[in-house]
């Protein structure tokens, strides 16, 4: 069992350095740090840009595989090294990855509380107007691309907003700086900002959960212990409750950590157009700025990130489902 | 009948094989149009074909006109979808994009189907190190950032080179269904007929491509179907970082990148190009959701 | 609840009337009738068996009368549990009554209860829906029902999951749970269907018991008339979704009326018959319930059609006391005095016209087929001669299949000694990895699937390998069809170690060692037309213009030229099978592996099969290694048998011998647990019944495997005893060529 373990976390780990190298090649060979120094007003000394570039192992006139080097040995001892203008990458990383926890917890949980409900109901009433609303409902959010969506409700919002004279919603950030009052006043804040981004991410998850759960409760109707269930007594309500959700809930629990472990690098537009300092909007940023490291560094935690949400689903699946478990 | 020469025989067989070979993708085509939501979907997606390739033709600016007396100006009868900033018609810019967009949709779907199925079936049906090397590849590919690693690579696109675009898509597009065909495949092959074929001495690769994958057809099909939107709305996606399709290609995503700046003053430079997104990937889904229930009936409850 | 009411129904309906009283049901699905003018009663303590096969509409029924079909099926008629209207009542009162007055034991055990609820909860469950208790009293209730179903530790198992179940205890835990509210009535869907026989056994044994335990009344509802033969006292014959025949299990076995009934009876092979009495298969396959014929749905298929049985349907009318046949010649027929299995042979049959090809042409049935109809004649020996002259219109067999290797050179009278050795196999073994766990998957142990296994099979012979699952004989099978190098021991092939060949030889050898497989649907790619498969083998060995081969292999296994162009799906199982045989004789093998071939298939298609196997081998020389769980099958149709338990072989020998005189304790179990379907006889049978489950195979016990369970071992003592425990017995001679793996091998009969 432990050997077993450790293999499995050997592979990961495997995995985990064979991507990120691959990652820190590719953006070592394609993004040009050097253009950032040169596009500077006064452009600085030739000499000047070559020292920064090697302070931060960031120059190209040192081989590639000898960069490569340098930053796997700084990675192995915990190092991710320095962005282009010479921040620690693991601190900048650190605090978005905060931004963006704090941002998605909420929109997933939500998401996929509420799709397994929508799921779920329309599953139980197949073809009934709830059913085909729901499914409806759906196909239009699955169509709509993050961008469309996020837009509209920025539209959306300030229409409101301008029709209430009020601000009830805020567009962009996490909070508005330098805001006076008290801790409520705070919380209140963040609420009108997190309100946005939220109800766009968990639009989605609604539609994907409530397609997948739907589903699933439409493969467990029609077993077997279903109807045994309603043969010892049980009414089909209390049989739908206790024994076709409960078995039909296992796929969509395990789904949930992949989705969160995605999105933790993944919520890229979310971010980016509601202005949230997060993960996703640091990617782009990196590869905007040409930032070497800064990009390996994401393509690290995103591997990690996939890979213990793989983990996660499967331990989960385990807990839940007697028949995968251990032992 | 027993007494018929062989000729004759061969040409009953024949005729009989005219009428039958299709039986099956008739039955799946009935089924599929049988349902309201294959027939919307269905319709959709053909006028969209249509709209997107014919449509130019009936409007008299072409994409690279500009008209220099119409800056950012609403829809109108000389600009059906109005105008963008420099001039240039929305109404052909945006048909020029749902063609890319199509066209990327679809490339990229066959393409990265046509590998999942391939490296799927390889490592089911062959286990042991094909099997390992094949899905320790996809777990690479599913553990690097597609996003970031396509954003990297997007000055690579440019300047036409959008196939290149369309290969690199794919090839983080295939993993997650080549493991569902992985697994198929496992099952299939203890299936009696693979078992028959396989003792009757046919080679493997042979069973491969003449028992094993058309017997995931459907799963096929459909995934590729889904894999249409998925290609789109990845597309757009890196468009509105700037990383999709490059100029001078046009997609609608990089339409709705820009039109979002001067969507709430100028909502026909966002509507137009958004709409056409979300009709296209709605119609895709729902057909590729009225596929699956027609090829397997039982999968959406009974009829 | 409805309590009182229910107790007032009781009273009212008095101790004789019936518990249960079923009138015209009719369940329809979307406009198919499945179930069409069903009526049937059962009083307190009695068992009523419903037979049928597949598709006759008897789970449907039940289903109906628990209210459980699904709420697209429109379900008309009248059910009537003592005197109180079942049909169209709320859900909340037949809620009240499922699982108390009436319950249910399914047929697939594993998916018929929630897979992530422990069993003991579950059953407390059944408890507590109808009984105010707590929930400890509840548990404390299921470890009792559990213990009187006979379950071992009955405390500690209540913990388990479903899927930690063997079926056997599933199938128990089931029936705790019917009966945890002390019932009036037991419907019994397929209760054994899914279980090996010595499973089936204990089953049978305990559904008795829960019987007298509650005084239930008991509606068992199967396809195997041997059980039905020893467990029920009235028995219903379904046929079309309606009742053929219903009666006392003694007139309607023995005084049948309707020929549906005398043909099924015909058609079940019989442990007790002796080999090769041919079977009377039914011609063709049982109507579609969405295509029914105008008159009796029998008519097609009934060697004693008049030209009135197609105009209308004939109600089921009394011919005896307490016994109903639908047919209209049903009088006749009980004058006659007819009774099985010779109904072929009357004078009746006689006159109705020639036979046309056994079973097939069911899938084609037009107004022709309607006009050839399977018939017997005097003696066993000519049904089989009607039967060749007409499964190969055209007259003699096709020169190609006969010329197989060796066919000219053996007579089958020659002596088994003087006949080339097929297939030899000696010490084989096979072991897997036991895996264990889908998240962290890793191995735990091996299976020894075969654990040294060894037998001969000889020019024109028939080898039946049987034994119930997980005993390795499927295992076995394909390790030998590999023709790869075995873990341990030899297996020679046309007397070529196949540890030796090169893969052309392989392929040469693959050429005359051919298979057929269980599921005849499992085996026909559905993508490919019936002449792309049966051409599939000649293609792979470089044959061209495959056309006329093609047909003359279909006319071999009697099916027409045009089916060459239809699909898998279009033909019934019987047809299907055909197929696969043909594909199998497509490149004249002389050694065909038949794994489980008839066991997918209803008995009265079943019997067209094994006589068509008979009669290919008979012509063509062919010799068989035949796969089965099912005894009666493999006596019919082998001339040895190899008894496997465990990954060994614990009996072989020629059929007649072993099945007469079975000297190990398992054959002897085995065999006195397969239901013979004569209700005389099989009432009159003591059964052997073994303890427990089969032992895990990566865990066998020590010395002989068969000790754990085995009555012969129980009554022994001391050092006899430690034999057993120690030394792993080897095959003994039992006198001819019969060998026992038994140190204290005696012959019993016990069929």
């Amino acid at each position: 069992m432990a050997g077993f373990l450790l293999r499995r976390l050997v592979n990961y780990a495997v995995l985990i350095a064979v991507a990120a190298s691959l990652a820190y090649m590719l953006a070592a060979t394609a993004l040009d740090p050097r253009s950032n120094y040169e596009g500077r007003n006064p452009r600085p000394p030739a000499a000047v840009i070559d020292a920064q570039l090697a302070m931060y192992n960031l120059d190209d006139r040192t081989p590639l595989f000898e960069r490569y080097l340098t930053w796997a040995g700084g990675v192995v001892r915990g190092d991710l090294g320095r962005t282009w203008n010479g921040d620690l990458v693991a601190d900048r990383l650190g605090r978005r990855l905060g931004v963006t926890l704090r941002l998605i917890v909420l929109g997933v949980v939500l998401g996929s509380v509420a799709g397994v409900l929508v799921g779920a109901c329309a599953g139980v009433r197949q073809y009934g107007w709830f059913d085909r609303l729901s499914t409806v409902a759906a196909f239009v959010v699955l169509a709509i691309p993050t961008v469309v969506l996020a837009n509209m409700l920025i539209i959306c919002a300030i229409w409101v907003n301008d029709h209430l004279g009020a601000q009830i919603f805020l567009v962009s950030g996490e909070a508005t700086p330098g805001l006076e009052g008290g801790a409520g006043e705070g919380l209140l804040d963040r609420v009108k900002h997190l309100a946005l981004p939220t109800l766009s991410l968990a639009a989605g998850q609604i539609a994907v959960y409530s397609r997948y759960q739907r589903n699933m409760m439409l493969d467990v109707l029609e077993a077997d212990f279903i109807r045994t269930a309603m043969a010892k007594g049980l009414r089909r309500r209390t049989a739908l409750l206790k024994h076709a959700l409960r078995t039909a809930l296992i796929p969509a629990v395990t789904y949930f950590a992949f989705t969160f472990g995605s999105l933790l690098v993944g919520a890229t537009i979310t971010e980016s157009v509601f202005g949230w300092h997060g993960m996703g909007e640091e990617l782009v940023a990196s590869i905007r700025t040409n930032d070497v490291n800064s990009v390996a560094a994401i393509s690290c935690f995103a591997a990690l990130a996939v890979l213990l949400a793989s983990l996660a689903s499967d331990v989960l699946h385990a807990v839940l489902d007697p028949r995968v478990r251990v032992g | 009948m027993m007494t018929l020469p062989e000729e004759e025989f061969a040409e009953v067989q024949a005729e009989a094989e005219h009428v039958r070979v299709p039986s099956r993708a008739r039955t799946v085509a009935g089924r599929f149009f049988r349902t309201r939501q294959g027939r919307l979907g269905f319709a959709l997606l053909a006028s969209l074909f249509l709209l997107a390739f014919l449509g130019p033709l009936a409007s008299p600016w072409a994409v690279t006109d500009m008209d220099f007396s119409a800056f950012m100006q609403p829809p109108s009868a000389g600009h059906w979808f109005g105008t963008l900033q420099t001039g240039t018609d929305v109404y052909a810019v945006t048909l020029r994009g749902a063609q890319k967009s199509l066209l990327v949709g679809l490339l990229v779907a066959v393409l990265s189907t046509g590998v999942a199925a391939v490296a799927g079936s390889f490592a089911g049906y062959f286990l042991g190190w094909t099997d390992r090397t094949i899905m320790w590849v996809a777990d690479l590919l599913l553990v690097l950032p597609a996003f970031l690693i396509l954003a990297i690579m997007s000055p690579l696109f440019t300047s036409g080179r959008w196939l290149l675009f369309v290969v690199m898509l794919a090839l983080f597009l295939w993993m997650v269904t080549s493991k569902i065909v992985r697994g198929m495949t496992r099952s299939i092959k203890e299936r009696e007929y693979i078992k028959a074929a396989r003792f009757m001495g046919v080679p493997s690769w042979i069973i491969i491509f003449r028992h094993v994958i058309p017997n995931l057809a459907s799963l096929l099909i459909v995934d590729a179907t889904l894999n249409v939107s998925a290609a789109i709305l990845t597309e757009t996606s890196l468009s509105y970082f700037g990383f999709g399709i490059q100029p001078p290609d046009v997609s609608l995503g990089g339409l709705i990148a820009d039109g979002s700046k001067t969507a709430l003053y100028a909502p026909w430079t966002f509507w137009f190009a958004a709409g056409g997104l979300i009709i296209t990937v709605l119609s895709v889904n729902l057909v590729g959701d009225s596929l699956r229930d027609a090829f397997d009936p039982g999968a959406g409850g009974r009829a | 609840m409805s309590g009182p009411v229910l107790e007032a129904c009781e009273t009212e309906a008095g101790a004789t009337g019936p518990v249960l009283d079923v009138r015209d049901l009719e369940v329809s699905f979307g406009g198919v009738r499945a179930v069409r003018g069903l009526g049937y009663h059962v009083q307190a303590g009695e068992v009523l068996g419903i037979v049928g096969e597949s598709g006759a509409g008897k789970s449907a029924a039940s289903l109906a009368v628990m209210g459980l079909l699904p709420r697209h099926a429109k379900v008309s008629g009248s059910v009537l549990l003592h005197g109180r209207q079942l049909l169209g009542a709320p859900e909340k009162e037949l809620a009240a009554f499922r699982g108390r007055t009436i319950s249910m034991v399914f047929q697939d055990p594993l998916s018929a209860m929630t897979p992530v609820y422990r069993v003991g909860d579950q059953i407390a469950e059944a408890v507590r829906v109808h009984q105010r208790v707590d929930r400890r009293r509840a548990v404390e209730r299921a470890v009792e029902l559990l213990d009187l179903v006979g379950i071992p530790n009955p405390s500690q198992r209540a913990r388990a999951f479903p899927h930690e179940f063997s079926g056997g205890m599933r199938q128990r835990a089931m029936i705790a749970m019917a009966i945890a509210n002390d019932p009036d009535v037991i419907i019994c869907d397929e209760p054994t269907t899914a279980l090996d026989v010595t499973i089936q056994a204990q089953v049978l044994e305990v559904l008795k018991k829960a019987q007298r335990e509650t005084g239930a009344a008991i509606v068992l509802i199967t396809h195997d008339l041997g059980v039905v033969a020893g467990f029920a006292d009235r028995v219903l014959v379904m046929y079309a979704g309606r009742e053929a025949e219903s009666g006392s299990v003694r007139d309607v076995y023995r005084h049948s009326r309707m020929p549906y009934t005398i043909g099924l009876l015909g058609s079940v092979p019989r442990l007790d018959m002796g080999r090769r009495l041919p079977l009377t298969p039914i011609e063709g396959a049982p109507p579609r319930p969405s295509r029914l014929p105008p008159g009796c749905p029998f008519e097609p298929r009934c060697p004693m059609a008049v030209p009135a049985c197609s105009l209308s349907e004939p109600p089921a009318v009394e011919v005896g006391p307490g016994h109903r046949a639908a047919c209209l010649r049903a009088r006749e027929i009980g004058q006659a005095g007819v009774t099985m299995p010779g109904i072929l042979a009357k004078p009746e049959a006689r006159a109705v016209p020639p036979a046309g090809p056994v079973e097939s042409g069911a899938g084609t049935a037009g107004p022709g087929a309607v006009a050839e109809r399977e018939t017997g004649t005097d003696g066993p020996g000519a049904v089989v001669e009607r039967e060749t002259g007409t499964a190969v219109p055209g007259g003699p067999v096709p020169a190609e299949a006969v010329a197989g290797p060796g066919a000219a050179a053996r007579s089958p009278e020659s002596p088994r000694e003087s006949r080339a050795v097929v297939l030899e196999v000696s010490d084989l073994v096979k072991h897997h990895p036991l895996m264990k766990g889908a998240v962290f998957r890793r191995r735990v142990g091996t299976v020894r699937a075969v654990d040294g296994i060894g037998f001969d099979l000889r020019e024109g012979e028939t080898l039946g390998l049987v034994g119930e699952s997980g005993c390795g004989k499927t295992t076995a099978l394909m390790e030998i069809l590999e023709l790869g190098r075995p873990e341990r021991g030899r297996v020679a092939v046309f007397g070529r170690d196949t540890a030796t060949l090169s893969p052309r030889e392989r392929l040469a050898v693959r050429r005359h060692l051919q298979v057929v497989f269980q599921d005849p649907l499992a085996s026909l790619d559905p993508r490919m037309t019936v002449h792309d498969i049966v051409a599939e083998p000649l293609l792979a060995h470089g044959h061209r213009d495959m056309g006329a081969r093609v047909r003359r292999l279909l006319a071999l296994v009697g099916l027409d030229a045009a089916d060459a162009a239809r699909y898998p799906q279009d033909f019934s199982g019987g047809q299907r099978q055909r197929v696969a045989i043909a594909r199998a004789l497509a490149l004249e093998p002389r050694l065909l592996v038949l794994d489980e071939p008839v066991s997918a298939l209803d008995v009265s298609i079943q019997a067209g099969v094994l006589n068509l196997l008979e009669d290919l081998r008979r012509r063509l020389g062919l010799s068989y290694l035949f796969v089965a769980h099912d005894l009666a099958v493999v006596r019919h149709i082998a001339d040895r048998v190899a008894v496997m338990y465990l990954g060994r072989i614990a009996e072989i020998g020629q059929v007649e011998q072993v099945y007469a005189s079975p000297a190990h304790p398992y054959t002897q179990a085995l065999l006195s647990a397969v239901p013979i379907p004569d209700p005389d006889k099989e009432r009159a049978r003591r059964r052997i019944l073994l303890e427990g489950d089969l032992p895990s195979p990566a865990n066998p016990p020590s010395g002989c495997r068969f000790r754990t369970r085995c009555p012969k071992f129980a009554a022994l003592t001391g050092a006899l005893r430690a034999r057993c425990a120690e030394e792993e017995p080897e095959i003994r001679p039992m006198g001819g060529d019969h060998g026992a793996a038994c140190h204290y091998a005696e012959k019993l009969g016990v069929v």
